[in-house]
Parts: structure tokens; C-alpha cells; sequence
């Protein structure tokens, strides 16, 4: 099974509270005037009028990059689109460090005032692709190996539980929580290390 | 794109429609083809517009990006899909909803194609289509099957061919239309569809059909082909019919449809719009995009020529078979049943906000104990997710169907009365319950400068913010408010129907200052009712930033001044535009303060707004050059044009707005020939040479359009005037005096001072 178009949300802290994502539209304008990504960035898209929607994306060529409130869970986001090469593993990890990199971001910005910060123990990984990846049981089985090794490796080891979508409608998704909490930088430095 | 997209093509062998397959592995190759140069640049453009891969905005590969523009760095930037449209630049696929009927499943497919192709959202437009936005060329062909698997084409969705066949939401439940025109609906779109016939169009041609002539819900007047349902007693025997309209259309000049026949019969619809097509194929316009609707054919010709012609074309049709076959099986196959026996509701059930919503969204069927619900879209978004959750609504509480709305809304029919409390709790539960369905909080807004290529200001920016406002304030609006229409276009392409809003606005641009400012020229007296009744007439430009302030005097006036219950089109009438720009005056003007630079910008949009146009310079803030002095002269003399048409001196009315076109045109031949005359054969003549035959005036869509325009007026000015024509030529001024006022914004003009 190939794996492409990996998606990696990770949850934000407060996310229970309401969260006024428009302090995200003019700092996501200026990132596409610096272009100081590894990606190339096209424009912004504003959806906070919708309900549990995809929030304020940041429009790329090869990925996505939004804070994004499906199920009414805040998270920043990373939604691959470009293929890539390599195996599933390197895939799951590029989408992960591309989403722990532009968390970083979110969180240094001094516009964004500390608003948008990982709340350490969640994250999101979905496949958004039907075709490759159907939401069955043989997809968990599939993914399972390159999964946990990368889950070993961004928490170093540490305990963390799995929560699958169940509806064969919705992607393949999984929720990653773990009992330690940890800050970018610790899960950056794991993975890279 | 995706890397799943060579693997549809077997995953759906044969659950798509055999011809339809087929097109689309043409369409595929065609693609490739392009991407090996072996197809020409417009050849291709054309192809994917038939096939509703349409472009977005930056797709040229430039973006201003608030300081500079910004070349977009794609890797393959030789590599194009049209004229001046690079390959990887995202587009937007339209998909065509004919009559807006779709069942659970189509709804399933959109939401996983939104999810996995575009950005997670699908919007439904005026009429009633479905479209994605940042889909890659690449990924059509995947989309486009995956919707074929659930019968959905998106063929001739764009381009110069039968659009989208629209038809009241409402047919077949409605309490006062003469009968259920859906089956009528899809017998022309499935015939008119690949006709050959439809092929050779010098632009769009689109249909719509309505059950009744005193509603809104399908728009008939505005359309180049308006079906409204009639019916006749002939020998004791009642029949039934279409009253057919043809020629309407909006657009930057917006046409009334004109009565062809008042009763024609369902056997003779489809080869009346055959012979109607073949009629527009040959005649309409092919050369000058802007008069080839079938608008201006049906305006040149005459009603009369062209009833004749059509008339003569019918009779030399080959019969065929299609005529009463395609409408005796949309007759017999077409069954709408509800899911749930009739029910009732019990009064002050629910709570306060349920009882909001069954105020504003709820419409009686004419089947007892069964209603239509509103489903009220922001700005006609709705989510993958939220499209699901509506799959399962529509599963629960009906057999499976809905219908999108032209005011970008789904309306779900045949709910049991009693069913009401749980429906609102299901839709609520995601979104989809808030109230305010038709009502001045449910904006109508078209993509404008989101996405939108043509997009002057933005008008999501504002429909969003206007809706904001009013919702937080809808408690206590008046009731003589709560109901009138808001409609914004991004520009005068009219894609939000601004003409047929009690309150229009489309974007235009104006300099102040020195800096270009968004504005929305103030658009009102437009007929929502009767099919789009009438079409409004603009009154005033005013900077985006300042129009909230406008709906708030406006419609404070209005509860003010209102007279034994008249409505909000005749109130403005009686009060005069001369009232109302009065009223609006100060709302033009830049801030005495200007450090506060968000009046410089577009709605929802931080980046300052066209930044190129600083080229006059930042000390120029109180230096007003004499070209903006003669185009703000020629605006008064629209404006008495307009009041005068007002008052029904149709003479003076023509001829004030000619005026208004020469003066403007003076005013950019005079920044380069200070001497010249006041005599107008000098001064079209000078701007002819100068700014037509050089194309510097052209716009880069619209081309010479506008400039055509005055050359028309000057032609026809020694010939007497009609309402009809000066109707038309108030709307030609308005558009001309706002391509100079772009024209001299970009700085192409010296500054006369």
C-alpha cells in the first residue's frame, strides 16, 4: 500500500474555548510575501464564517497549511498534495515535520500572541486519499508498522494511545494522544535525531 | 496531483455511464496531449471549459502581494493550460446541478471530492451549481469520473455552450405554481446536452424554468431562455404550457428577458430551443465576446425578427424522436414521494432559536402536513463534513433527495410536519440550523476577488462582514428589513445578481488620494419578485470599508419614511436617487485621518489594496489632477442622466448620459491633448486614436468593450432615444466612466494637474 497525501493535524491547546483565528489571515499573507518556506505558498482562503470547518488555510502548491477547526477541534494542520518520493515511512514523517515546523511558526509569531499553541499530547493523522488509503481495517493493518515506528521516534519512546475513525465514509484518521506532554521543540529534536 | 489518479479510471469501469466514460478518457487524453505541446493554448482552454475546468484568480502566475507582484514560483511556469494560465496554478471545477436536484449519494461524492481535491468546501452558486476551488488540471479527470459514477456531468458547465438548466427549488410542492416543471427541466437539459446544435455558440446560452410568474425561486426573466409554467383550458381541457421568454441576462449591461410565445406546449419545448439555438449558433455575435449573448441578438433583431426566424428555423427541424420521447419519460419516470406520513406540528413547540428558524426557513407545501426546510448556507459554504451530516438528514426525514437554491441554499423538501423539532436538532447539531433563510442576513455574495479571476473588490469579504453585523443585530431589525435582499458581485459581471437585490453592490475601484480604494458601486430598485422583475440602476460608488454604514442609513430610511406598507423598490422610487446620493454623500470621501490605512483595504484582506497605483506618490494626497476632476464630472452627469430617466424624460435622460461618456472620454484624451476641443466627432475621434486602436484601454478580459460602448453612443446620438434604450445606455455610461476611472488608475494617463 502506498501512502501519499498525509495529513497531520496537531491539536491545540484551549481548544474547547473559541478561538479567533483572525489574527491568521494577515501573518499568513505575509509568509506568502517573504516566501521564507521550503514550499511554495499561493494565497490565503478564509473559511471562519462555516461551522467546524477547514478555518484559515494557508494555500500552497505541494501542501496546505491552515489552523483548522473540523470537528470543532483546533489544530494547525498540514495537508500534503504534491506526491512524493521515498517509502510510506518517509512520507509520514515529512507531513510530520513539515506540521511541527509550521507549528513552531504559529507559536514564535509574535502577531499570533501565544493564541495558537500545541497542547502537547495530540495529534491527528489522516490519509487524504480514498483510493489508496480506504478507511478498513487492512489500511490500519498496513500502516501499522511504518506508524509505530514513527511514533517511537517522535516520542522517544514514550506511551501514547491509538484512536481510529471508525465510519468508512470519513478518510483513514487516526488520533494519537500521549500521557507525557511534550513541546515542539522536544518532538522536533526526536524525530530529527 | 494525486497519486491515485491513473487508478479511478478501472475502480470505476462500468459504474459510469457508458458515452459519458468514454468523453472522459478523451478528456483525460486531451490533457495529455497539452502537457506534451501538442495541443494549441485556446483549443485546450476551450476543451476544459466545456469540461467546467475553469481558471482562478492568480492563475497567470502573478500576485500582488500587498508590496510588489510576486512572479509565483511553480516549477513548470512554460508548461500552460490556456492563454496565459500556467498548468499548476490551481482552478476551479464547476459542477453542473441541473433543476439543483441531488440525492445522498451525489452528496456523499461532493463532500469526499471537496475533501480530497479542493480545500475542504463546496460552494453552491446562483445557479445552483456546485464549485470546487484549487483543484489542479491534473486531478479533473478523477473528479469528473467520480461524479459520473453517481450521474453527475460537468459537461458544458463553462464555456461557450448550454449551461446549467436551473428550475424553481420548489416545483412539484409549491402552493401557487400552475404545475411541477422538474420533469420538463431535465428532458431539455439531457436533450440540449452535446447537442450539436449547442456546439457552435458565440457565448453562453442558459435556460431556466419556473412554475409560476409571480415568485422569484428561478429567476426566468434574467436567463436567455425563461420557461414559465402556464396551463389553458382548450375544448374543457386543461393543458399544460410554457410562456417562454427570451434574450434576459445580467452581466455588466442586463437585459429583461422579452416574451417570445405566451403558451407553448411541452411537445413542442424541446425543438422550439432546438431551433432557438440554431437560430443563436448562426446569427449571435462570434467575434466580440461582449455582444454575443443572446441578449443583443434578440436586442438587434427585434423580438418580432426574431420570433420570425426562429419560427421559419422550426419548421425546416428534421423531426425527432427526442421530442416527445425524452418528455413523455421525464414525465413518467419523475416521482417525488415523501418518506413519512403527513404530520403536524404543535404551536410553540421547540425552543426560541427553533422557533426563529421555523419563522425564516420553513415554506408550506401545497401537500398537507408536509413542508419545505431551508438549509441557509454562508455565503453558499457548506463543508465536506456538513455535506455528509446532510446525506444523513435527507436519508432520515425524506426519500434521499434536495435541491440547491439560486439564493445558495439547499432546500430539503417533503419533511413531515411533525418531523420538524427532530430535523432542526439534526441540522443544528452541524451548522446547518441557523435561521434567517431569504432574509436580509442570508447575503448573496458571488467568489469575486477570493478566486474569481474578473473580481474587482471583494465581495465575500463584505457579504461576510455584512452578515456578522446584521445577525448580531437581527433581533431587533424592523420587520419591514427583516426581508429584503442583499446581493454583491466582486464586479460588474453581475454573478451575484446585484441588479434583483432590494440593496445591489458591485466591486468597482476609485483613486483617492492617490491610492486606488475599493468601492461597491450602490446598485438599487431591483425586483426579487416575479422573476426578477426589474433590474435596479446604480446610484452611487462608495469605498468598500464605508458600506455597512450604507445598509444601516438606508434601511434606517427606510423603517422611517416607509408609507402604508409600500416596499423597499418603491420607497427608493419615490424618494429619488437625488435623496439617496444625498443621504450617501459623505460616505464617498476618504478619512480626514488617513493614518488609519484598513480604508485602503479590501474586506477580509490585509494586503493593501493594488499597491501599484502608489506610482502617484504618497505626497500626492491633496493634489487632485484635472482628469479626476472631468471623470467626477462625468459621474454627475450619469447621475442626472439617471434621475431624469427617473422622472421619465427619456429624451434628456439619453442624452445626459451620452454626455457623461464623452466627458469621461475627454477627460484621458485631455491629459494627453490639453487643447482639445468639446467637439465630440474630435474628442471620439482622439480617443479612438489614442486609446482603442492602441488596445490601452482595454481591459484585460473584457478587451474594447467598453470602449465600444461610446463609440455606439456616438453613432446613435442624433437618433431619438426609448426608454428601453436609454435604459441600456445609462448602464453603458456607468461601465465606461468605471474603465476610465481603472484606466487612470493604472497610471497610464499623465496627471493633468
Amino acid at each position: 500500500m502506498e501512502l501519499q497525501h498525509v495529513n497531520v493535524k496537531l491539536l491545540l491547546k484551549n481548544g474547547d474555548e473559541e478561538l479567533d483565528l483572525e489574527p491568521l489571515v494577515p501573518v499568513f499573507h505575509s509568509w506568502i510575501q517573504s516566501q521564507g518556506w521550503d514550499e511554495l505558498l499561493l494565497d490565503v482562503a478564509d473559511y471562519r464564517h462555516v461551522f467546524a470547518g477547514p478555518g484559515v488555510i494557508l494555500i500552497g502548491h505541494e501542501a496546505n497549511y491552515s489552523v483548522d477547526n473540523t470537528g470543532n477541534r483546533p489544530g494547525v494542520r498540514y495537508n500534503r498534495k504534491a506526491a512524493l518520493e521515498g517509502s510510506n515511512q518517509d512520507r509520514l514523517r515529512q507531513a510530520t515535520v513539515a506540521a511541527l515546523r509550521a507549528c513552531r511558526r504559529f507559536e514564535s509569531d509574535p502577531r499570533l500572541n501565544s493564541k495558537f499553541l500545541f497542547n502537547g499530547h495530540e495529534i491527528e493523522i489522516s490519509i487524504n486519499d480514498r483510493l489508496l488509503a480506504p478507511n478498513n481495517p487492512e489500511t490500519r493493518e498496513a500502516i501499522q508498522p511504518d506508524l509505530a515506528a514513527l511514533l517511537q521516534e517522535l516520542f522517544a519512546g514514550g506511551e501514547y494511545s491509538l484512536s481510529y475513525e471508525n465510519s468508512p465514509r470519513n478518510l483513514f484518521s487516526v488520533s494519537v494522544k500521549t500521557s507525557d506532554t511534550f513541546t515542539i521543540e522536544e518532538l522536533l529534536q526526536n524525530i530529527s535525531s | 496531483m494525486k497519486v491515485s489518479n491513473p487508478l479511478w479510471k478501472e475502480r470505476l469501469e462500468g459504474k459510469m455511464p457508458e458515452a459519458l466514460a468514454r468523453e472522459l478518457d478523451i478528456f483525460e487524453a486531451e490533457i495529455s496531449l497539452k502537457k506534451m505541446g501538442k495541443l494549441e493554448d485556446r483549443l485546450f482552454a476551450e476543451t476544459r471549459l466545456r469540461r467546467g475546468a475553469y481558471g482562478q484568480r492568480y492563475d497567470n502566475g502573478e500576485r500582488h502581494d500587498g508590496t510588489k507582484v510576486q512572479q509565483m514560483a511553480y516549477a513548470r511556469r512554460e508548461l500552460t493550460k490556456g492563454p496565459n494560465t500556467l498548468w499548476d496554478a490551481p482552478g476551479m471545477q464547476r459542477i453542473k446541478i441541473p433543476g439543483g436536484g441531488l440525492h445522498a449519494a451525489q452528496l456523499e461524492t461532493l463532500a469526499d471530492l471537496a475533501e480530497e481535491y479542493s480545500d475542504g468546501i463546496a460552494h453552491i452558486t446562483t445557479r445552483q451549481d456546485v464549485q470546487l476551488h484549487y483543484v489542479h488540471i491534473e486531478d479533473t479527470p478523477s473528479v469528473m469520473r467520480r461524479l459520473a459514477a453517481v450521474n453527475i456531468t460537468t459537461r458544458e458547465a463553462c464555456g461557450n455552450s448550454v449551461r446549467n438548466v436551473t428550475a424553481c427549488p420548489y416545483a412539484g410542492v409549491c402552493e401557487d405554481e400552475a404545475f411541477d416543471v422538474t420533469p420538463y427541466s431535465r428532458a431539455l437539459s439531457k436533450f440540449l446536452l452535446g447537442h450539436p446544435d449547442t456546439q457552435e455558440f458565440g457565448r453562453k446560452f442558459k435556460p431556466s424554468f419556473s412554475g409560476c410568474s409571480q415568485h422569484a425561486c428561478a429567476l426566468a426573466n434574467l436567463h436567455d431562455l425563461g420557461l414559465v409554467a402556464a396551463t389553458r383550458v382548450e375544448n374543457g381541457e386543461e393543458k399544460r404550457g410554457f410562456a417562454v421568454y427570451v434574450g434576459g441576462g445580467l452581466g455588466a449591461v442586463p437585459y429583461q428577458a422579452k416574451l417570445f410565445d405566451p403558451f407553448v406546449p411541452p411537445e413542442e419545448l424541446l425543438p422550439l430551443a432546438q431551433a432557438i439555438s440554431r437560430v443563436f449558433a448562426r446569427l449571435g455575435e462570434k467575434k466580440n465576446r461582449s455582444r454575443a449573448r443572446l441578449k443583443f441578438l434578440v436586442q438587434d433583431l427585434g423580438i418580432e425578427k426574431f420570433r420570425e426566424l426562429v419560427l421559419e428555423e422550426r419548421k425546416i427541424l428534421e423531426p425527432d424522436s427526442r421530442w416527445t420521447e425524452y418528455i413523455r419519460e421525464a414525465e413518467q419516470q419523475f416521482t417525488e414521494e415523501p418518506l413519512k406520513p403527513a404530520g403536524k406540528l404543535e404551536p410553540q413547540t421547540g425552543s426560541e432559536n427553533f422557533q426563529r428558524w421555523l419563522k425564516t426557513n420553513i415554506r408550506p407545501q401545497r401537500q398537507k402536513g408536509y413542508v419545505v426546510a431551508t438549509v441557509t448556507l454562508p455565503i453558499g459554504d457548506i463543508t465536506a463534513r456538513q455535506l455528509r451530516a446532510l446525506a444523513d438528514v435527507v436519508r432520515r426525514f425524506t426519500k434521499e433527495t434536495v435541491r440547491t437554491t439560486v439564493e445558495q441554499n439547499f432546500a430539503i423538501r417533503w419533511v413531515s410536519k411533525s418531523d420538524l423539532p427532530e430535523l432542526h436538532q439534526a441540522l443544528d447539531a452541524v451548522g446547518l440550523g441557523a435561521p434567517g433563510a431569504g432574509s436580509i442576513v442570508d447575503v448573496v455574495a458571488c467568489p469575486g476577488t477570493d478566486t474569481c479571476k474578473l473580481g474587482i473588490s471583494s465581495s465575500r469579504g463584505l457579504a461576510g462582514e455584512l452578515r456578522n453585523r446584521l445577525i448580531e443585530k437581527s433581533y431587533q431589525l424592523d420587520e419591514a428589513v427583516k426581508d429584503l435582499h442583499i446581493k454583491i458581485s466582486g464586479c460588474f459581471n453581475s454573478c451575484g445578481q446585484h441588479h434583483v437585490a432590494d440593496l445591489g453592490f458591485y466591486g468597482v475601484s476609485r483613486k483617492m488620494s492617490g491610492y486606488a480604494v475599493p468601492h461597491f458601486q450602490v446598485v438599487l430598485g431591483g425586483e426579487w419578485a416575479h422573476n426578477a422583475g426589474s433590474y435596479g440602476l446604480p446610484v452611487v460608488a462608495v469605498p468598500s470599508k464605508n458600506i455597512p454604514e450604507v445598509v444601516n442609513r438606508l434601511t434606517d430610511r427606510y423603517v422611517a419614511g416607509r408609507q402604508n406598507g409600500e416596499s423597499f423598490k418603491d420607497f427608493i422610487k419615490r424618494i429619488g436617487k437625488a435623496e439617496v446620493k444625498k443621504l450617501l454623500e459623505d460616505l464617498t470621501r476618504p478619512p480626514e485621518d488617513q493614518r488609519d490605512r484598513s480604508f485602503f483595504r479590501d474586506w477580509g484582506d490585509p494586503r493593501e489594496y493594488t499597491l501599484g497605483d502608489m506610482g502617484v506618490g504618497e505626497c500626492a494626497g491633496e493634489v487632485i489632477s484635472s482628469t479626476d476632476f472631468e471623470l467626477a464630472a462625468a459621474e454627475r452627469l450619469l447621475f442626472e442622466s439617471q434621475v431624469a430617466f427617473e422622472n421619465a424624460e427619456i429624451e434628456r435622460a439619453g442624452k445626459a448620459a451620452y454626455q457623461s461618456m464623452l466627458r469621461a472620454a475627454r477627460a484621458l484624451v485631455r491629459a494627453e491633448l490639453p487643447l482639445v476641443s468639446d467637439d465630440p466627432d474630435q474628442i471620439v475621434s482622439e480617443f479612438r486614436k489614442r486609446f482603442y486602436d492602441t488596445q490601452r484601454f482595454f481591459d484585460t478580459y473584457a478587451g474594447g468593450k467598453f470602449a465600444q460602448y461610446l463609440f455606439a453612443a456616438h453613432e446613435k446620438a442624433s437618433m431619438a432615444y426609448t426608454a428601453d434604450s436609454v435604459r441600456l445606455l445609462i448602464d453603458e455610461a456607468g461601465l465606461f466612466i468605471e474603465a476610465s476611472h481603472n484606466f487612470s488608475s493604472r497610471a497610464e494617463v499623465p496627471a493633468a494637474v
